[in-house]
């Protein structure tokens, strides 16, 4: 008796155990699955890619969804962003007597880092938000069902110009929020604060490279398009077709999507910056 | 002789209910003859088994009517025979082909030869009804403009919206969007159209609209078409043959006269829709009485 | 049809605006606009040590800027560092005695050629060199001379 209880014991402390590492295992196991069914997304998306281009006005479209829906939000956010930074770095290089470097410090903090990462935030929360949602109510309506009915593949036909439009319009906008963000902090700075004209601008010529700085982010901001549409696509395409599961898919195509840039961004930053 | 009446529904139907009921097709009947075949069909989805051993023809030129109570899998039988979803074991075929076999490029050539109608009519919501109903048109074949125009406005006359050409989807109503879907489901003059519960939340009106719909369409462009319904009086109006499937297998098959003398108790509970019978609400309880007085004690 | 014709006018109208944006950021805010080969003559300087310097540096005459440094190379026989200034084409009466020094601008700002004119006749043309020169100041040299000095005044 007092044996078959203490294996009883034994059984129900064991299982106390492995429970949380089953757990653990499982949602492993469904991140992977998830991981695995977006790679085949991808895949099939690319495989639409000839497609897009010989269909111009369906791209064309979700440029204009993306992008020109866009640029308002993005041209805004880069004149605070820009005006802030003035506004910051003067108060810390004033410190320094170094004054004239701040249109160095705006532009190359811009150019580099928060054009591309506040830019993918931003689209991100506006255009991928959107199109997560767009695409989870067309399969909630059967919509994505009907087009295949109608021998149409809704990945070619729905998804892929999506794709290349948020792919296209993400490294304009990038230039777009950086070169107002510039001029933001050139109003802060030399219109406001009274720092040199002439100084504000040749200091940042000298110091912001073309190929090292500006195109390198703009190429931040094209792999950000990238990874932003794509998961928003994913997030819609994968989504469970009911009203609480596009909700759900949104909110998740937003989080994803602004960790993967954060995260993505620290490894372009290493690999440019690095050395 | 319809045991099944049409009453004061909607108006009658041409050539509806034939007492030569085109049958099940016969083990031997010619290919031709028989649109659908599926064998041993065998389905489940996770641990809940849909179909088990499900035998089913569809006869070419036929409107087959698959009823049952809501729950047992008439749109995934529809999934099933578009390719949409694939048999865990047994055989679909259409028009000669093996459906839970194809390629995808095969399967979409063989689909541009089938038409669905949607519950929610499926209407791609940035276009208007004109576009959609071009839209398999502009897809799949190389048209000028103006005789996509004529074609897409032939085919709005023939669900009666020619006028509404120009009104967007949120604009229809339910039994609206339904015909727009339809006219675009008939827009490649396919050889078949499922219908899936093409019935559900219409008013009267649009109701006898859609039945007699399905009817015309069937006959005058020499179609095959099958309804799913648990629409029990409209869609035997219209059927030549009628499927009653439920938890997984056919319960009977027949003409709708055949299925009005059926004798089983099921069947004729699910027919005449009695509150009471072998099947108490959707869901298998312990006896009633019984559930009660254990109930009252506490 | 007006709505498409609006998306593609929008749509234009957009990377017209991102393309003026990226001329912007490539001709004003880096150095694409000022690209290396621009006009100007060639003067270069030796200094025992050339500090901090980059190329880049702006060169500057009573603190106005006349030019940039363009190369900074090691010469292995002299142990010298050998500064090329490229001076603008304005500015073409450098005396040849001009006195060439690395200065800090503030305490911790970047380091750049000041040039002081000296008092001779002939102006120093494409090529020249300037011979007096004075090197970059070291903050550690500086402090390690300090403290010296002051060691031999305690040992006194």
């Amino acid at each position: 008796m007092a044996f078959k209880a203490l294996r009883r014991g034994a059984r129900a402390v064991a299982n106390a155990v492995l429970d949380p590492v089953a757990e653990l295992g499982r949602s492993g196991l469904k991140a992977l699955a998830g991981l695995g069914r977006a790679h085949l997304l991808l895949l099939h998306i690319l495989a639409g890619s000839a497609e897009v281009l010989w269909r111009p006005r369906l791209l064309l479209a979700q440029v204009f969804n993306v992008g020109v829906l866009s640029v308002l939000i993005v041209a805004v956010s880069g004149l605070f962003v820009g005006m802030v930074l003035a506004l910051q770095g003067f108060y810390v290089l004033s410190q320094f007597g170094a004054e004239e470097s701040l249109g160095v410090m705006v532009a190359a903090s811009l150019v580099r880092e928060l054009g591309p990462v506040v830019t993918a935030l931003l689209v991100a929360g506006r255009a991928g938000s959107a199109l997560t949602a767009e695409i989870g109510l067309m399969k909630a309506t059967e919509q994505l069902a009907g087009l295949e009915m109608m021998a149409v593949d809704p990945v070619r036909r729905i998804l892929t110009p999506r794709f290349y439009g948020g792919l296209i319009a993400m490294p304009l906008l990038v230039a777009l929020f950086s070169a107002v963000g510039v001029l933001g902090g050139y109003f802060v700075g030399v219109g406001l604060l009274g720092v040199d004209d002439g100084a504000f601008w040749s200091q940042m010529q000298s110091k912001v490279d073309f190929r090292e700085d500006v195109v390198n982010g703009v190429i931040k901001g094209l792999v950000f398009g990238v990874v932003v549409t794509w998961i928003a696509l994913f997030q819609g395409h994968d989504s469970t077709p009911t009203s609480a599961g596009v909700s759900r898919a949104t909110t998740r195509a937003v989080v994803h999507a602004a960790l993967a840039v954060l995260a993505l961004d620290f490894v372009l930053t290493a690999l440019m910056f690095g050395n | 002789m319809t045991a099944v009446t049409v009453g004061s529904g909607p108006a009658p139907v041409s050539g509806a209910l034939t007492d030569q009921a085109p049958g099940a097709c016969a083990a031997d009947a010619a290919e031709s003859e028989c649109l659908v075949r599926i064998r041993g069909l065998r389905f489940s989805h996770g641990p809940r088994v849909i179909f088990d051993d499900v035998d089913l023809d569809i006869r070419r030129g036929s409107v087959t009517a698959v009823m049952g109570p809501s729950g047992t899998g008439k749109t995934t039988l529809l999934k099933l025979i578009s390719g949409q979803l694939r048999p865990d074991a047994g055989t679909i075929e259409v028009d000669g082909e093996p459906v839970h076999a194809l390629r995808q490029s095969a399967l979409f050539e063989l689909r541009r030869r089938m038409g669905m109608l949607f519950q929610s009519g499926a209407l791609l919501t940035d276009l208007s009804v004109f576009d959609n109903v071009a839209y398999p048109l502009r897809e799949h074949l190389r048209l000028s403009p103006p005789v996509v125009r004529k074609l897409v406005l032939l085919k709005l006359e023939a669900v009666g919206l020619r006028g509404a050409r120009d009104l967007m989807p949120n604009e229809l109503s339910g039994g609206m969007a339904r015909r727009v879907a339809l006219a675009r489901a008939i827009a490649l003059d396919p050889m078949m159209i499922l219908y899936d519960e093409p019935f559900t939340g219409q008013d009267p009106i649009s109701m006898g609209v859609l039945v007699s719909l399905i009817r015309q369409l069937n006959d005058a462009s020499r179609l095959t078409s099958i309804v799913v319904s648990h629409d029990v009086r409209e869609t035997a109006s219209i059927a030549d043959y009628i499927y009653v499937i439920s938890n997984g297998r056919v319960m009977a098959a027949g003409t709708p006269a055949t299925i009005a003398a059926e004798r089983s108790e099921w069947v004729r509970q699910f027919m005449d829709g009695l509150p009471d019978g072998p099947v108490h609400f959707h869901y298998p309880a312990p006896d009633l009485a019984a559930d009660l007085l254990t109930r009252g004690v506490g | 049809m007006a709505k498409q014709r609006s998306i593609e006018v929008l749509v234009g109208a957009f990377m017209a605006a991102a393309l003026v944006a990226l001329f912007f950021l490539a001709m004003k805010v880096s150095n694409l606009g000022t690209s290396p080969a621009a006009d100007g003559y060639r003067v270069t300087a030796r200094f025992a040590n050339a500090g901090s310097l980059k190329v880049r540096a702006p060169v500057s005459m009573a603190g106005v800027r006349v030019g940039r440094v363009e190369a900074i190379r090691f010469d292995k026989k002299t142990y010298e560092a050998v500064v090329t200034m490229r001076i603008e084409n304005g500015v073409d009466t450098i005396p040849e005695d001009t006195f060439a020094n690395i200065f800090t601008a503030g305490l911790l700002g970047e380091q750049y050629v000041g040039l002081e004119p000296g008092g001779s006749e002939d102006f120093v043309r494409d090529g020249d060199e300037l011979t007096q020169t004075q090197s970059a100041l070291i903050l550690e040299q500086m402090i390690g001379q300090f403290l010296f000095s002051k060691a031999e005044e305690g040992g006194k």
